[in-house]
């Protein structure tokens, strides 16, 4: 009796909790991107998940190249060696659409759903360079080991019948995301540059007057940008395989995340980013196995009890989305919502 | 005239001589599949105009609106399959019930109790009674003759019914996220509107029952003639041979009847397109007509006038919630009416091939380079989009084929810029939009009455 429900709790583990808390640092780090935008900028970025994919195109392309000349980090994913050079690419891009877009509509203080269109028409831009470069296939750029511990050496080393596999792309997940958010927060609380964009977030007048220059402000939430967006890409992709569509499709629960966390905050893009994964994860997971463990024969289920199939993934954020506009449009943590 | 009214006689005459063009040079029936694209193209983007140009809403979900239309020339024009519908007709009916008697109920309870557990504890009960309907007839419905039917099939009526139909059921669909994002930040809609519409086409895509998922509906009764028929008709046969009789007497006798019967068969294959084109140029009209109505109406002038200052406008005591919701069903409406006719002129229903990129975004497109505001800016946008977007193809592989070719045939890079090249053209469309947007924002036929 107690090692079945031992059994059902890694099981869970297994197959709800480490996908759904990688899966969430992945939506957490676009997600906090979404907001600093959001925050600084003032516009819904439309272009963060084809921006994420633009990233991890061109990290895939130096990890092919780095593969091809022998270079390759061991048990670890070479793409990380690619990380720099990507994360350069991508600020070099996204402020070059802010020098040419976004810059032009800020000075002439339009109102935000124009640039919010502008930035619709960014994403169609990305996304189309994507699929021209590396077209709509599936992508697997993934090498090294890909288990830390496998399902079968956890079972040998706890001698449960049920095995808790962690996968390196979850446990480099967890832990660049801690670090990274670590870094955001530090930045932004205890530097001058980070102060000084909460400042020009919070009220860009006053910021102005108190001599902040918007210029330097808007190149630091960029670089930023840039680094989140194409590690939270890259992380993904590391993850699930690089394909063009899929991250377009990331967008919705990114906005989700952002906007049950409070738009503008960026502890509740993160808290936001778990949430929503949280409940993709545990709706659509089948929990068949799971109360075969926890039942007397009598009671076990024949279906998968599954509450709704992975195909109406999107669905679900989008109906949290729903709950928390109708219930608290600002969000968990007070966001802006005017 | 006035400078405006030049640049409309132009640009309509500039969009006559491209038709010709192609009709004389390449072949009429390409030249008139190209004009119905065109207006479908134009009534999705007046849909939009009426949205975006008249009230300042963005709408990001276009495509799923339009997917609504398109199932709904399904539902109405199919013949229903008799035993799917006796197998699990009644069980999938006493499931919808359910389940819109469990909304009803929860939005009762919401707004009288504001009991949250009683909420929870009726969606619970209500999503297992579904489940145990749903389950059980999606299955027996799909199990009958998957490889041929698989669905419950439609109403069997005439597919122009779905045409408004499809108007109606965009129209609930744009009620419902108007209801929750209205009133709240402008850029809400656009994000649930983008929801909405990748939730809509994963319920089209994976609901079978309902619409054969990815297996596609084809053979969508038509609301024309069919060629066949035609080619048989005597008075066709008679009219085609008046038409051509110059033509087909100077031939010797002895080939004069093959060549008749390729006349017959092109000259079928063009009319039943231009009876088409009849249909869309009067629904293009008729919307063109009622919109420039109420545009032009006091109801028209309170619409533009929230758009330039919504705090006046709900200081004069005009309800901008109410405004906006009103407009944003009309709109939405026009992009299922529509999808409807998209899928009645294709004669098939397939659900894999509505993508954002080409929906949505082409749309968008049109609107903000035929001027957005303006109706028959819309037109001429869609027009000259979808002009663009087929030629573009050709010259992105042009394109690619000129600048790769110091390369060798085998050679890598030259073998992907060819496979890719078809994605050139969305690199370009969307500059144009940019560049458009940002250096001429009024496009190509401005709004007339900006000023009140």
């Amino acid at each position: 009796m107690f090692t079945d429900i031992i059994n059902a709790i890694i099981l869970l583990l297994n197959f709800v909790f480490m996908p759904a808390l990688s899966y969430g640092s992945q939506l957490a780090l676009g997600a906090l991107a979404v907001t600093l935008v959001y925050a600084v900028l003032r516009f819904a970025n439309f272009a963060q998940g084809d921006t994420m994919a633009f990233s991890t195109v061109i990290t895939i392309l130096i990890t092919w190249l780095l593969q091809k000349s022998g270079i390759n980090l061991g048990f670890m994913p070479t793409a990380l060696l690619a990380l720099p050079c990507a994360i350069i690419a991508c600020l070099i891009y996204v402020l070059l659409v802010d020098k040419f877009v976004y810059n032009y509509y800020r000075k002439q203080n339009s109102k935000p759903i124009t640039i919010v269109m502008a930035s619709v028409g960014v994403m169609f831009v990305t996304g189309g360079l994507v699929r021209f470069i590396l077209g709509p296939e599936h992508h697997i750029f993934a090498d090294g080991a890909r288990f830390i511990i496998t399902a079968r050496e956890f079972k040998v080393m706890t001698g449960f019948s049920e095995g808790l596999a962690i996968k390196t792309s979850q446990f480099l997940t967890i832990t660049i995301a801690i670090l990274l958010v670590g870094f955001v927060f530090y930045f932004l609380q205890k530097t001058k540059t980070g102060k000084a964009m909460r400042a020009y977030a919070d009220n860009q007048d006053l910021a102005l007057l108190s001599g902040i220059d918007p210029d330097k402000v808007v190149l630091a939430t960029w670089m930023l940008v840039a680094v989140l967006t194409t590690i939270a890409g890259v992380l993904y992709g590391l993850d699930k395989g690089f394909m063009a569509n899929s991250y377009h499709q990331l967008l919705l629960p990114v906005f989700a995340a952002v906007i049950v966390g409070g738009i503008g905050s960026p502890m509740g893009a993160i808290v936001g980013g778990f949430v929503i994964s949280f409940s993709e994860m545990m709706l659509t997971y089948a929990y068949k196995k799971f109360l075969i463990y926890l039942l007397p024969e009598v009671l076990q289920p024949d279906s998968l009890v599954q509450f709704l199939g992975t195909e109406y993934k999107v669905a679900i954020s989008f109906v949290i989305l729903v709950i928390v506009l109708l219930l608290r449009p600002t969000g968990i943590f007070k966001g802006k919502v005017i | 005239m006035s400078q405006y009214n030049i640049r409309v006689v132009v640009t309509f005459g500039i969009m006559f001589l491209l038709l010709l063009m192609v009709g004389f040079g390449q072949s009429w029936s390409l030249s008139l599949s190209i004009l119905n694209l065109c207006l479908i193209s134009a009534i999705m983007a007046l849909g939009v105009n009426i949205q975006w140009g008249y009230a300042g809403l963005f709408n990001v979900g276009i495509m799923g609106f339009t997917a609504l239309g398109g199932l709904s020339a399904v539902l109405i024009s199919k013949e229903s399959i008799s035993e799917a519908v006796s197998a699990g007709g009644m069980k999938m009916l006493v499931a919808i019930f359910i389940f819109s008697l469990t909304v009803g109920v929860s939005v009762y309870i919401h707004k009288k109790f504001k009991n949250k557990w009683m909420i929870i504890a009726t969606l619970l009960v209500g999503y297992f009674t579904t489940r145990y309907f749903y389950v059980d007839a999606a299955q027996s419905i799909e199990a009958i003759n998957p490889a041929f039917s698989g669905y419950l099939g439609g109403l069997h009526l005439p597919v122009l019914l779905s045409w408004i139909a499809g108007g109606f059921l965009a129209a609930g669909a744009a009620w419902l996220i108007g209801k929750v994002a209205l009133g709240l930040r402008t850029d809400y809609l656009a994000i649930t509107t983008l929801g909405i519409s990748e939730i809509i086409i994963a319920i089209i895509k994976n609901e079978d029952w309902l619409s054969r998922g990815v297996k596609n509906v084809t053979a969508i009764p038509r609301p024309v003639p069919y060629e066949i028929d035609l080619q048989q008709a005597g008075w066709f046969k008679n009219l085609v041979e008046k038409i051509y009789a110059g033509s087909l007497d100077l031939l010797p006798v002895s080939e004069q009847a093959a060549t008749l019967n390729a006349y017959i068969s092109d000259a079928s294959i063009v009319l039943v397109k231009l009876c088409y084109s009849g249909l869309f140029i009067a629904v293009l009209l008729l919307i063109i007509i009622l919109a420039g109505l109420a545009l032009n109406s006091p109801w028209g002038r309170m619409i533009r006038a929230i758009r330039d200052n919504e705090v006046a406008a709900s200081a004069m005591g005009k309800n901008v919630k109410q405004r906006h919701l009103q407009i944003f069903v009309i709109g939405s409406a026009i992009a299922g009416l529509s999808g409807a006719m998209l899928v009645t002129y294709n004669g098939q229903f397939t659900p894999g091939s509505y993508i954002p990129l080409r929906y949505t975004f082409l749309i968008w497109v049109m609107v903000i380079v035929g001027g957005s505001g303006n109706n028959l800016g819309s037109v001429v946008g869609g027009f000259l989009i979808w002009f663009l977007w087929i030629e573009a193809e050709p010259v992105g592989f042009w394109l690619a084929d000129l600048s790769t070719s110091f390369l060798d045939k085998e050679n890598y890079i030259r073998q992907h810029l060819l496979n890719n090249a078809q994605y050139i053209r969305l690199i370009f469309m969307g500059a144009v939009l940019l560049v458009v947007m940002r250096f001429s924002p009024d496009g190509i036929l401005p709004e007339t009455n900006k000023k009140l």
